[in-house]
């Protein structure tokens, strides 16, 4: 194990970190407003990066694949809350049931719609290569990774500790009954945090399909990690969901390139531990 | 609802019937029945845990895969005979269930969910990774039909349709003694009120621990029949969307009425049977099926039953 190795798979594994904070961020703030278990949360990741396939396909443009993506699922999700999500409140089982009921039937459109072969969203020009320092070669797409992964960690972090609505969704965090009781109008809170936690998972999909690429079954691949981050960090909890992506990001690179037959077990057993220890993550409040 | 004679002289007339109907089925019909025997069992006993204990394990698939993947390991590796496969199955099930229940009892509602979640992806993972053990995504075929000494091979649709008949209702009848018994009472109490139930005295950690081994243990006993039935273990036995199955079922049936629960199994095991013969297009169908039973009978069959006849 030379120093090289530790040095590559600790930077693999911060960029794969950067990716799961696009895609958890939201489901955690999904979690800590609405107590929402949304089981269709990597059907966004999937479909936004289908959708950006093919927006990539007709335009040859990254910038608006990511965009469409996120604005198409950005309604998804706002239809599947409203119609849907909103009439069950409190309803842990029922949500369960529902999200994963969506879930079945956007893996199902997405085989209708874009066929079973894995595509992959091909990386814009200036994104290629990678950049060398020394002996150390690092890829410059997972650099990018990084780079909008922290700049929308602190585009989040300036919005909910800097502004009025950010004041208002922490105390929906809090409490959602004293904040709608204080006046503040909870239901279109929700909706927009759940359409900014889809939005974010799709614009994930889009930037994760340039190297996981684009396949049926993803939806399901993904989603553990998700709630390995969001379970890890605390329901709710942005500090909570960087600290948990990059945790889940590292381990499960060492995980992989230590102990290929346990990789999933060096990840979900971390995990099984904290929770024995922190019942509600390590940032999160019961 | 075991204790009215109405309900006991229904499942005896319908499992008589069931038997007495078997030799005349086809064999397509026949497998279906058993598959819904065997997966009756499996709703049954998360039963237990969500009706009447109120607490919705998202992770049950594991402690049936780990019972299927120790009877196929036994059978291919070791040639075991039934009786060493059932015991193996059902005690590798229970203990998984009693090292999970230490981690996952402690919490309540969503964290509850989510901790049974991770639990099952543990052994998904392990299934699906530990590649030296379990063959990883291919997974572990040819496993044999038991040989149980009898005169009957079970390698024949009938004789093991026979076999899940008598292992689901022996299920059914523990489970109904279970649940029946002061310690089910506890349960559906803590279910009601868990303070009241602690303040009263019980020990409410104790009765949820043990409502989970019980679970799990059944969970198991219907994993080492599903691994002979099918011949073939896989990832997919313990994925999360197997263990979100059950919890339709158990939805679709109706909470905490055990009965419930069987039937909407056996239902979506038809139900998954027959779209799929003729659409490909099943998962569509299936997803609007999750939809529909939360809007429309959030109580399930046994609610929608319910308010009828009252």
């Amino acid at each position: 194990m030379s120093s090289e190795f530790w040095i590559i798979q600790t930077f693999n594994g911060l960029s794969y970190g950067a990716l799961l904070f696009l895609l958890a961020s939201g489901l955690s703030l999904i979690f800590g407003v609405m107590r929402v278990v949304n089981l269709a949360h990597g059907s966004y990741f999937m479909l936004g990066g289908y959708v950006g396939l093919s927006v990539v396909w007709r335009t040859g443009s990254f910038a608006a694949a990511v965009l469409a993506g996120a604005v198409a699922i950005g309604l998804i999700g706002i239809g599947m809350e409203r119609l849907f999500l909103r009439r069950l409140p409190g309803q842990t089982l029922g949500q369960v049931l529902m999200t994963i009921g969506f879930a079945l039937i956007f893996q199902d459109l997405a085989l209708l719609i874009w066929g079973g072969d894995p595509y992959s969203i091909p990386v814009p020009r200036f994104l290629q290569g990678a950049v060398k320092a020394g002996a150390l070669s690092f890829p410059a797409y997972r650099i990018f990774i990084t780079v909008v992964a922290v700049v929308v960690a602190a585009l989040l972090w300036l919005a909910l500790d800097q502004t009025r609505a950010g004041a208002r969704i922490r105390a929906a965090v809090d409490d959602g009954e004293m904040a709608q009781g204080v006046g503040i109008n909870v239901p279109v809170l929700s909706q927009a945090v759940f359409a900014l936690g889809a939005c974010l998972a799709a614009a994930g999909g889009v930037i994760g399909g340039a190297f996981l690429g684009v396949y049926p079954g993803a939806d399901f691949e993904v989603l553990p990690y998700a709630f390995v981050v969001v379970i890890v960090g605390g329901l709710g909890s942005l500090p909570g969901a960087m600290v948990g992506s990059l945790l889940v990001g590292l381990l499960d690179n060492f995980g992989k390139a230590l102990f290929p037959e346990l990789s999933y077990f060096t990840l979900f057993a971390p995990m099984a531990l904290i929770l024995a220890l922190r019942p509600t993550g390590l940032f999160g409040r019961a | 609802m075991m204790r009215r004679p109405g309900v006991l002289v229904g499942v005896a007339v319908v499992v008589v019937a069931a038997a007495a109907v078997a030799p005349w089925l086809p064999s397509y019909p026949l497998t279906l029945l058993t598959q819904a025997m065997i997966v009756a069992i499996l709703a049954m006993s998360l039963d237990v845990l969500l009706g009447f204990t109120g607490l919705p394990s998202l992770g049950h698939a594991a402690y049936f895969g780990v019972a299927a993947y120790a009877v196929a390991i036994l059978t291919t590796e070791r040639q075991s005979g039934f009786v060493v496969c059932l015991i193996a199955g059902v005690v590798f099930a229970a203990v998984a269930a009693a090292l999970f229940g230490l981690i996952a009892i402690r919490a309540t509602g969503t964290y509850f969910l989510m901790i049974t979640l991770a639990l099952g992806m543990v052994v998904w993972g392990l299934a699906f990774r530990w590649v030296s053990l379990t063959k990883g995504d291919n997974g572990i075929s040819g496993v044999p039909r038991p040989d149980l000494g009898l005169p009957w091979s079970f390698w024949g649709p009938l004789p093991f349709f026979y076999l899940s008949l008598v292992c689901a209702v022996v299920a059914l009848a523990l489970l109904g003694l279970i649940v029946a018994s002061p310690f089910g009472m506890s349960l559906k109490g803590i279910r009601e009120s868990e303070s009241r139930m602690r303040i009263l005295g019980y020990n409410v950690w104790l009765h949820k621990y043990l409502a989970f081994v019980i679970a799990g243990t059944f969970a198991g006993f219907s994993g080492v029949l599903w691994a002979y039935y099918n011949g073939f273990v896989s990832p997919v036995d313990v994925q999360l969307v197997t263990s979100v199955e059950a919890l339709l079922m158990v939805a679709l049936g109706g909470q905490g009425t055990l009965l419930g629960p069987a039937v909407g199994a056996a239902l979506i095991v038809f139900l998954k049977n027959f779209v799929s013969v003729y659409t490909k297009r099943w998962l569509l169908i299936l997803g609007a099926v999750y939809i529909g039973v939360i809007l429309f009978a959030p109580r399930g069959l046994a609610g929608a039953f319910h308010r009828r006849s009252s």
